[in-house]
């Protein structure tokens, strides 16, 4: 099923009468592969709306990633929340959609400045597994009229309901970037770098980790960013390289889209902790690693094998806090781990109540979060 | 605006409601006599005033969950309270109810530089986060102007925002984490010093939910460290219009000010009668600030400067130092008193797209000269968050009312062009009945759901956000 149109999608949702599976690009998805019916949402593309002076834009949720992006670009302008390309690291060759983009709430280096997705959406349209169109949000970016499900539909991976638009508040492209480069650091050494960078007045848009080389990036008027990366760099002390333009570009495209991990066989990890907790789950994990968002964010490949460390790892994020999600395995594995780490029973229990009343039937990309 | 009739059932229990709270309170944090509980009667929307059943002033989150579990086994409606600084009557009493005020709880729980946030009680003040950090060369963002006194509580209820969110962002994009007490009394801790959720971004739909989902006792806050400094420029315009177009040329050039604040000329008048800042007196006058090193705000000054002279401006003041800094905002800081000298005030904050402000803004001043009702406006241009604030007198009978419709006639325009009724003060009592300008059933329907999970007995805050006809039934 491709519907071209809303009212046409709410009509083919009303009239299923079994589980759907809900593709965007085919570009991002993980998990079990669902049961159901193939609904793809390509159909539902074109930038409607989009405004630089008030910096916003407004697009059918089937619109490519990319030409979102070339718009943007354009007007020098981007979307804030650097969406990460995952196809290689899973193995997938879809065209990633926008939609699909806010259903993972895909978001790469430059959450830890300007936000995830979710803090740049300011609008959706959404078909409800009873096949009613409901809109939250709008297109202006201060907005508290009403509950925000707008926040709720970004990361719900399409299992509260079919994205048919979404609304973004974007930022001007920078003029130019930088970063900072240091090898050889031990996992203890890098996190109290970052925080020391993170916690300076020099406003680093980047702060990632791998293969034991720290990276910081700066962003802004040319004067700016040649002031606060010296500036920085002198406050972290000696042994600093700095890349420029396309060079600071390249390293940070390597690590938002996790290429270290590509082409190599394993389970892939996808850990949200305490930047400060970083070594931690490394010393749990080994070092195959890729390290983002302060040490926040860690991207680990393990061996195939057992619970593929499900047990010790989620084990060790109920003491200090933070969730792992398995980002790839097989589907034997997906059979005796679950993708999304099970939440504590009291959140668990709502989680289930706002499913049972925005998909009734359970037709919504049923099992993949729980 | 209308209130429910309070439940007789409910009251006449009122002695053993309060015998039941003082079980599991302290006798200090129960307050029940007819003339104290009138200190709870209304928000900073004075215009309505109700006095609740009783008041509870709990210390923990133990103690909030053992007072909700009491409520929730006998029925007692429940109105969660921060420091009661809302615009909207978000913290209005209906008379059956018990407040449950958590001003006493302002700890600070967790300081954390290295992993940047710090963990609060939420009765502590707005600015007394930043308060509690800015010695290190740290503060939290969002910045109200209630911040000198507003909880918060009523900042993550409200989802509240300020003048800088423009760079900052609101309430939640800074919030990590809360410990929330549900109306039957579960305590549930969502999120922490991590990002985003692993599951269903449920802190996402808790902030701004007008204190409908739960009672927040604790928060997570992202803080940063403070800019090395910031420096503002005044510039005046003989047109709202060239001054719009100007805003929209500097957004669209790739600068990104921390504010844009956007004050037309009755709004410039009253001011500059009040507070003397010096302000020339044109058409409309925007004060642009921006922040970082002494490098970054000459090249971004320099570059907003070369645009607005495109624009033929009136006047244009670059501040050299800090106290010619304060000048320029000591006027805009001082507005909200101006046009309260001047006459009682209502003060909006719908929100438009920034490419409707010249049509919005002729469209108030038509409207204004119809309803006979004085208008200033002052707001944050760079989101097109709009506070037009309408004056009246509430001494005469019936101008409250005149107030209220050319106020609701302001909300339906700015929904018109795309925008919506609240930007950053919440729905309350006072946008209530409008919900359905801005949404059709099944939009609003698709939010019930929500408090329909966390509080299927509708028993928080139940009389504010929706129309009171579309949650008769759910409501009892």
């Amino acid at each position: 099923m491709k519907p071209v149109s809303e009212l046409e999608l709410a009509q083919m949702i009303r009239a299923a009468t079994g589980p759907l599976r809900i593709v965007g690009g085919g570009a991002r998805g993980f998990g079990p592969q669902p049961k159901g019916d193939l609904l793809q949402t390509g159909g539902l593309s074109g930038i409607s709306l989009y405004e630089p002076g008030a910096l916003t834009i407004v697009a059918g949720a089937g619109t490519p990633l990319t030409e979102v992006e070339a718009a943007l670009a354009a007007e020098g302008q981007r979307l804030p929340f650097e969406v990460p390309d995952l196809r290689a690291l899973l193995g997938r060759e879809g065209a990633s959609t926008i939609g699909g983009v806010v259903a993972a709430n895909a978001s790469g280096p430059r959450r830890i400045q300007a936000g995830a997705c979710r803090d740049s959406l300011i609008g959706v349209r959404f078909v409800d597994g009873s096949g009613t169109v409901v809109k939250n949000g709008g297109r202006v970016m201060k907005n508290v009229t009403g509950y925000d499900l707008v926040k709720l539909m970004a990361g719900a991976h399409g299992t509260l309901g079919v994205l048919t638009e979404v609304a973004f508040k974007v930022l001007p492209r920078p003029e130019v970037e930088a970063t900072l480069v240091k090898s050889d650091l031990t996992p203890e050494q890098a996190v109290q770098a970052m925080a020391a960078a993170l916690g300076s007045p020099f406003q680093v848009t980047g702060a990632g980790y791998v293969a034991g080389q720290l990276r910081l990036r700066i962003e802004g008027m040319a004067g700016s960013v040649a002031y606060r990366t010296s500036a920085l760099g002198k406050l972290l002390g000696a042994g600093w390289d700095v890349a420029e333009a396309g060079q600071s570009a390249a390293l940070w495209a390597e690590l938002r889209d996790v290429n270290p991990l590509v082409g190599q066989a394993g389970a892939v990890w996808r850990v949200s902790v305490k930047p400060s907790d970083m070594p931690k789950v490394l010393a749990l994990v080994g070092t195959d690693t890729v390290c983002d968002w302060g040490g926040g964010l860690i991207w680990a490949r393990v061996p195939e094998e057992g619970d593929v460390m499900a047990g010790a790892l989620r084990g060790l994020l109920a003491q200090i806090g933070g969730h792992a999600t398995l980002l790839r395995a097989s589907d034997e594995t997906y059979a005796r781990v679950p993708a999304f780490q099970p939440e504590p029973p009291e959140l668990a229990v709502l989680a289930a109540g706002l499913r049972a009343r925005f998909d009734p039937r359970g037709l919504l990309n049923p099992g993949l979060m729980g | 605006m209308e209130m429910p009739k309070s439940d007789a059932a409910i009251v006449a229990q009122k002695p053993a409601i309060v015998a039941a709270l003082q079980e599991v309170l302290p006798a200090d944090a129960v307050i029940f006599d007819e003339a104290e509980v009138r200190a709870y009667e209304c928000d900073a929307l004075t215009a309505y005033r109700c006095p609740p059943l009783a008041a509870v002033l709990p210390r923990s989150t133990a103690e909030v969950a053992a007072v909700l579990r009491i409520c929730h086994q006998m029925g007692v409606p429940v109105v969660p309270r921060g420091a009661g600084t809302s615009l909207a009557g978000g913290a209005l009493p209906t008379g059956d109810c018990v407040i449950l005020g958590v001003a006493r709880m302002n700890e600070v729980l967790e300081t954390d530089y290295p992993n940047r946030f710090i963990r609060v009680q939420s009765g502590r003040t707005n600015l007394s986060v930043t308060g509690a950090v800015e010695e290190d060369g740290f503060f939290y963002a969002p910045d109200p102007s209630s911040q000198l006194a507003c909880a918060i509580a009523g900042n993550i209820a409200m989802n509240s925002g300020g003048a800088h969110c423009l760079k900052y962002g609101v309430t939640t994009n800074n919030l990590l984490g809360v410990t929330m007490v549900q109306m039957d009394g579960t305590v549930l801790n969502i999120g922490g010093a991590h990002l985003d959720a692993g599951g269903l971004d449920l802190l996402g739909v808790i902030c701004g939910s007008e204190g409908q989902l739960g009672v927040v006792t604790e928060a997570t806050l992202r803080i940063l460290p403070k800019p090395e400094g910031a420096l503002p420029v005044l510039i005046g315009f003989d047109s709202n219009e060239v001054a719009g177009a100007c805003v929209s040329d500097i957004i669209k050039a790739g600068v990104l000010p921390v504010a844009i604040e956007f004050m037309d000329r009755p709004c410039i008048e009253a001011t500059e009668a009040f507070a003397k800042a010096g302000y020339p007196m044109c058409e409309a006058l925007l004060i642009i600030e921006v922040e970082g090193s002494k490098q970054e705000i000459d090249e971004q000054l320099a570059l907003i400067i070369e645009i607005a002279n495109r624009h033929n401006p009136v006047e244009l003041r670059r501040a050299a130092d800090e106290d010619q800094a304060k000048r320029i905002w000591l006027g805009r800081k001082s507005a909200f008193g101006a046009m309260g000298q001047i006459n009682d005030y209502m003060c909006l904050d719908g929100t438009i797209p920034v490419s409707s402000l010249p049509y919005v803004l002729r469209r108030i001043g038509e409207m204004s000269k119809e309803y006979g009702l004085g208008v200033g406006n002052v707001f944050h241009a760079g989101d097109g968050n709009m506070h037009p604030l309408i004056l009246y007198n509430a001494n005469e009978p019936g101008e409250l009312e005149k107030c209220e419709a050319f106020g609701a006639d302001i909300l339906k325009l700015c929904v018109e062009v795309g925008g919506c009724l609240t930007g950053e003060h919440g729905v309350g009592i006072e946008k209530r009945d409008l919900m359905k300008v801005q949404f059709a059933p099944e939009d609003m329907e698709a939010q019930l759901w929500v408090k329909d999970v966390f509080d299927p007995k509708w028993l928080l805050n139940a009389a504010k956000v929706f129309p009171l006809d579309v949650t008769a039934s759910r409501r009892g």
